[in-house]
């Protein structure tokens, strides 16, 4: 992935970057609003990743700036601020997810991961399959082996969701803001009992698990074999 | 600034001004209006007697002829302060009269005018002063022509009498209306000017200053006391403020310790890569605890700011409840908990549904963490359930655990604030605080009561937009 990190703090700029590298994607730096905004249009990125207090052109306004020249690009917001109405002015000037500092890397990679993935056409595709586990969205129904799996509707949800983003780590928050539509940080393990129970009903008495724990991240769905 | 300009700068100044304006304009108009009124009753009474003297006068003709007229003239002009008489020829030559030196012109016509005239004196012989008068010139039958006048002396008389308490009246206004403007604009402006001073006094930080009021329930004690409800609650504030700092360096201190302590072991202590690496994962565990913490602070602090007031929508509260128990059910399962949920909505109420929804699942986590699995003595049982009262819509998560003393009650809501009961439990003591924000963030109160045994607390939220009073 090629991704555009647009971010005045020099130090966390190279850490980023650092840390990106590592995890196999290529990261432009910019250090200001300006300079952001000459690389996101001159550029192909798969994801840009935008802090919201910028020198010379704050970060909203070099989202509109650059949603306004046509670009589809999709934007994660890095804010200092947190809270629910910065969350969603950011949303509402063309970002497509926010994400509060201070914030773990791996937290950053998952959301930037979805993010990319949410352009590619399968996102519209109405049946998810990660090896013999079927999600048909239109007729609300789970197979396992053939087997009629039998889910309450969030359940159907959170697996819904982690099947869209199969392969991929997918953290608890990221779980509680699109399944539960909540954008606060439950202080305890729901979200860790509420997979743990879809585990059982999804993963039980079969003897490839397919929903995997994702050490002090989330959780991924994938086909154990690949 | 010059003293003069300063002056003219006070509003007490102004004020002066415009009332002492404002007054003399009056009082000038009613004098002059009285001084017209009565001059022009004064004329309408000269010409009505001069018009029966003329009808008298022509009566006398008629009976007794010109000499007769004559005689009767004669005799009325010999009286002291008399009309002023003129009787004379077709050619305008005097028979009798007191006039002397009458224009002819006057005479050519009948009808009112207004001559200079000058008085022929008994005996003297000499004319006396030139002096003005009205005069009536009328036509006898025979050819003869007579005019009556007045002298304007009269007139003049009264307007001198009038003159002089009028200007009196004036200066007695004007130094009324002076006296009046300073006792008003002082009596208003002391009051500004002790608001500003204890304005000035509090600005230097005593927060305790309050104005004063005096009782009467005027604009100012209106002001008074608007001012001093505001700063009730700039002190509660700003108290509230210091208390959490406080609270702040000591409940964030003793995690940034342990962050540090661990970190230092790990340098010390540690040989192996295992060790650094179990040494700096706890280092990050900690420091999520601590940005959990802080980000609660925040929350709290923007909505008790009432920050949040912006993000205000339309909801279903029975929705939120109904979401949030959802969301916790099974963990509360794998404590061995019952979960039960009772709403009946929809329950639309105005505000923010994100807080509402965290304030709730913050209430139905401690219900989680203080209340007793199943055992003989507790069902075990946690309920959410919704309810509306006057207007207001109350979520209420009821649990069976150890409760909370009456006495407490009032505490917990504070920042950081833990029973010691529940210290060995994890949690920052943030959870009631933030619901006790939450709900006066959006003007309603959030209520701790007994559920005998355990705790019932129920977050009453108004259905209407609220605005702070």
């Amino acid at each position: 992935m090629r991704l555009l990190v647009v971010e005045d703090d020099r130090e966390a700029a190279g850490y980023l970057r650092k840390a990106f590298r590592e995890a196999g994607h290529v990261c432009e730096l910019a250090a200001d609003g300006e300079e952001g905004l000459a690389l996101a249009l001159d550029g192909e990125f798969d994801v840009f990743v935008i802090d919201r207090m910028l020198p010379k052109r704050d970060g909203l306004s070099l989202i509109s700036e650059i949603r306004k020249r046509g670009v589809t690009t999709p934007v994660l917001i890095l804010s200092a601020l947190g809270q629910v109405d910065d969350r969603v002015t950011g949303l509402r000037a063309g970002g497509d997810d926010y994400l509060a500092k201070p914030y773990a890397f791996s937290e950053l990679l998952a959301r930037i991961e979805a993010l990319a993935r949410r352009v590619a056409p399968q996102a519209a595709d109405t049946v998810y399959r990660v090896a013999d586990l079927e999600l048909d969205r239109l007729a609300h129904s789970v197979l396992r082996a053939g087997k009629e799996i039998v889910l309450q509707p969030r359940e159907f949800r959170l697996l819904e969701y982690l099947m869209r983003h199969a392969g991929q780590v997918v953290t608890r928050t990221m779980l509680l803001e699109n399944v539960w539509d909540y954008h606060f940080d439950p202080q305890t393990n729901v979200i860790d009992v509420h997979v743990s129970r879809l585990r059982s009903k999804i993963d039980k008495g079969y003897d490839k698990p397919l929903l995997h724990t994702v050490r002090g991240t989330g959780y991924m769905i994938r086909d154990g074999a690949r | 600034m010059t003293a003069l300009a300063k002056l003219l700068r006070t509003t007490a100044f102004k004020i002066v001004a415009v009332y002492l304006l404002v007054f003399a304009l009056f009082a000038a108009g009613i004098i002059l209006y009285l001084g017209r009124h009565t001059q022009q009753l004064v004329l309408s009474q000269i010409t009505e007697t001069i018009d029966a003297e003329i009808r008298s006068l022509d009566e006398q003709y008629r009976i007794g002829g010109i000499r007769r007229l004559v005689e009767t003239v004669e005799r009325r002009a010999a009286q002291p302060g008399s009309n002023l008489y003129l009787v004379t020829t077709y050619s305008g030559d005097t028979i009798a009269g007191n006039l002397t030196e009458t224009p002819n012109s006057v005479l050519e016509r009948q009808g009112w005018s207004e001559i200079s005239y000058r008085r022929s004196e008994e005996g003297s012989g000499t004319a006396a002063r030139p002096s003005r008068a009205v005069v009536r010139v009328f036509f006898l039958s025979g050819g003869f022509r007579l005019l009556v006048g007045r002298d304007f002396e009269e007139r003049d008389r009264l307007r001198q009498i009038l003159a002089r308490p009028a200007m009196f009246a004036f200066v007695l206004i004007v130094v009324m209306g002076v006296a009046g403007g300073i006792f008003v604009a002082r009596r208003v402006l002391k009051r500004i000017d002790a608001m500003t001073a204890t304005g000035e006094r509090i600005m230097l930080g005593d927060l305790s200053g309050r104005l004063m009021v005096t009782g009467s329930g005027d604009e100012f004690d209106r002001l008074a006391n608007s001012l001093n409800a505001m700063l009730e609650r700039i002190e509660a504030l700003m108290t509230g403020l210091k208390q959490v700092s406080d609270n702040i360096a000591h409940d964030l201190k003793t995690p940034l310790t342990r962050l540090r302590n661990r970190a230092e072991e790990a340098l010390r202590g540690a040989k192996t890569e295992a060790g650094y690496r179990a040494a700096l994962e706890s280092t990050i565990e900690e420091s999520a605890g601590l940005i959990r913490t802080f980000d609660a602070l925040l929350m709290i602090a923007r909505a008790e700011a009432g920050e949040a007031r912006k993000g205000m929508t339309e909801f279903d509260a029975a929705d939120v409840a109904e979401s949030v128990a959802e969301l916790y059910e099974p963990l509360a399962e794998q404590k061995g908990l019952h979960l039960e949920v009772d709403t009946k909505g929809p329950l639309p109420i105005h505000g923010n549904r994100e807080l509402v929804g965290q304030a709730l699942a913050n209430l139905v986590d401690n219900a989680i963490k203080h209340g007793r699995p199943e055992t003989p003595g507790s069902n075990g049982e946690i309920r959410i359930s919704t309810g509306q009262e006057a207007g207001h819509v109350l979520l209420s998560v009821a649990d069976h655990g150890p409760g909370i003393p009456v006495e407490d009650r009032g505490r917990v809501v504070e920042r950081f604030v833990r029973l010691e009961t529940s210290r060995s439990r994890p949690g920052a003591g943030l959870g009631l605080s933030l619901a006790s924000a939450v709900a006066h963030l959006h003007g309603g109160e959030l209520r701790l009561e007994d559920n005998t045994p355990g705790l019932q607390v129920k977050l009453v939220l108004p259905t209407t937009p609220h605005e702070r009073t």
